[in-house]
């Protein structure tokens, strides 16, 4: 169960978290480039921007925001159908416990790869950058190199995936919630989907500062 | 056998169920009939635990079931198979996969014979061969079948069977009420069908019960339901004046 929901959750979304990263890499890089007008801010400060962004905040936050909106509303649609067509009730019947047999291989799995999207994120934003850079000119591989690993602490990657890890348990358990608890019929199933992903991201954005606050001050 | 005894169920202020006393007998089709919004469904749903009950008691074979935590709750509902009204089949998963859901649940079964005994479930509901189909790629009629054998893979005492033909043609109906019936004589199981189809309680009924705006108002068999002078079961069995013509020739036994 919990292998089949890695690869729902996770093995399917890799194209479209792949490719947000590779463009917000090049993007970051273009734009930090476009505005270092001063000669005193040295290039390198392309390369470490494009580091700290794509580690703190993008990797982590802004994906997962993304993600609540393509695995949430997947999650809450899928377990809301299955209420509304009785299937969950056929599983109360059985004996099953259909909310533990449902929702928690979903967020054990999330859990378990949101991590690994995220190095990954930051490891195509961060490539994206640098070849982006390199390619247009508007600095070299040793610069970028130089600002990648000027004053880096290890920790920031570590903050992030603790992040990741918090918000795939509230992209699942939230958009479960609503997916098990939809009355009604089609029109309902779409509002607990949206229902899912607004909630999601509200309390994405909350924890983010919390945890921020917790984690690096 | 299953006893309910006077229970009620209210929503809101609106009482659904009134004090309803009802028995279902072991190896017997016992049908709940009634019109649209009469309580019936949500009286199965209180049989099976579902909703639960204001006020009353469900016994299952002496065990009292409103009594029970929710651990012994789910090994009576173990014993429990239920067809749904839409069938409610697990549309992530082939005919197969949803007859052996239950069994890879609960069983102790190899996988072998948990094979072996999916094989001779779908072959009591004839539906040898379409292992491997989805629900979404059988007929409606074919899937009922699919949710008939899933609910008695795992052998249950108490089968409860939720408007089992609605959406069906008259001939596919015919062959669902039969399988229903031929399942509950063979394993002795207590089965409560809910329906409002007319057809199927004067084909299969053993034993039927007529709920009226949330309360028992008549039980009998089908034999008595043609006499009664009951007039609102009256109103519900025979409908039409061209019905009523029909229960008159029935009654002075004329006609052919």
């Amino acid at each position: 169960m919990i292998v089949d929901e890695i690869d729902k959750i996770g093995t399917q979304s890799l194209g479209i978290v792949a490719l947000l990263s590779l463009f917000m890499g090049a993007v970051v890089t273009l734009q930090t480039a476009a505005n270092i007008d001063s000669g005193w801010i040295p290039k390198w400060t392309i390369g470490f921007t494009t580091r700290q962004t794509m580690i703190l905040e993008f990797s982590s936050t802004i994906v997962c925001l993304i993600l609540s909106g393509k695995v949430g509303s997947n999650i809450a649609s899928e377990i809301g159908t299955m209420r509304i067509s009785e299937q969950i009730d056929a599983m109360d019947i059985m004996g099953v416990n259909s909310s533990s047999y449902l929702i928690l291989p979903k967020i054990v799995a999330a859990m378990i790869i949101f991590p690994f999207m995220v190095i990954m994120a930051m490891a195509c934003g961060i490539t994206a950058g640098a070849m982006i850079g390199s390619s247009t000119g508007v600095i070299s591989l040793t610069d970028f190199n130089y600002g990648l690993t000027y004053d880096f602490e290890p920790f920031q990657v570590s903050y992030t995936l603790i992040k990741s890890v918090f918000f795939a348990f509230i992209i699942t358990s939230v958009s479960s919630y609503h997916g098990y608890y939809t009355k009604g019929g089609a029109l309902q199933v779409g509002q607990s989907s949206t229902k899912a992903v607004v909630y999601s991201i509200v309390l994405i954005m909350i924890a983010n500062y919390i945890l921020t606050q917790l984690l690096l001050l | 056998m299953i006893e309910v005894k006077d229970i009620s169920k209210s929503f809101d202020g609106n009482h659904v169920l009134k004090n309803i006393s009802v028995e279902f007998l072991p190896g017997k089709v016992n049908f709940i009939i009634g019109r649209s919004g009469s309580g019936k469904s949500v009286l199965t749903k209180c049989i099976v635990g579902l909703m639960e009950v204001d006020k009353g008691e469900i016994v299952f074979d002496g065990r009292s079931f409103t009594k029970m935590d929710r651990w012994d709750r789910r090994s009576v509902r173990q014993e429990m198979g239920m067809l749904f009204q839409g069938s409610a089949l697990f549309d992530s998963m082939t005919v197969e996969e949803n007859v052996m859901f239950p069994l890879k649940m609960f069983s102790k079964m190899s996988s072998g014979e948990m094979k072996d005994r999916v094989n001779f479930c779908l072959e009591r509901v004839k539906l040898q061969g379409k292992n491997h189909l989805y629900p979404s790629e059988i007929s409606g009629g074919m899937q009922k079948r699919t949710g008939i054998a899933r609910a008695i893979s795992m052998n249950p005492k108490y089968l409860f069977c939720d408007e089992p033909n609605s959406g069906l043609d008259p001939q596919t109906a015919i062959v669902i009420d039969n399988l229903i019936k031929e399942i509950t004589y063979e394993f002795n199981t207590t089965t409560v069908v809910v329906s409002h189809d007319m057809n199927s309680v004067i084909e299969i009924g053993d034993y039927i019960n007529f709920i009226y705006q949330g309360e028992l108002w008549w039980k009998g068999d089908k034999k008595e339901i043609l006499k009664t002078q009951n007039e609102e079961l009256n109103n519900f069995v025979f409908p039409s004046e061209f019905m009523k013509e029909i229960k008159e020739v029935l009654r002075d036994g004329r006609g052919g």
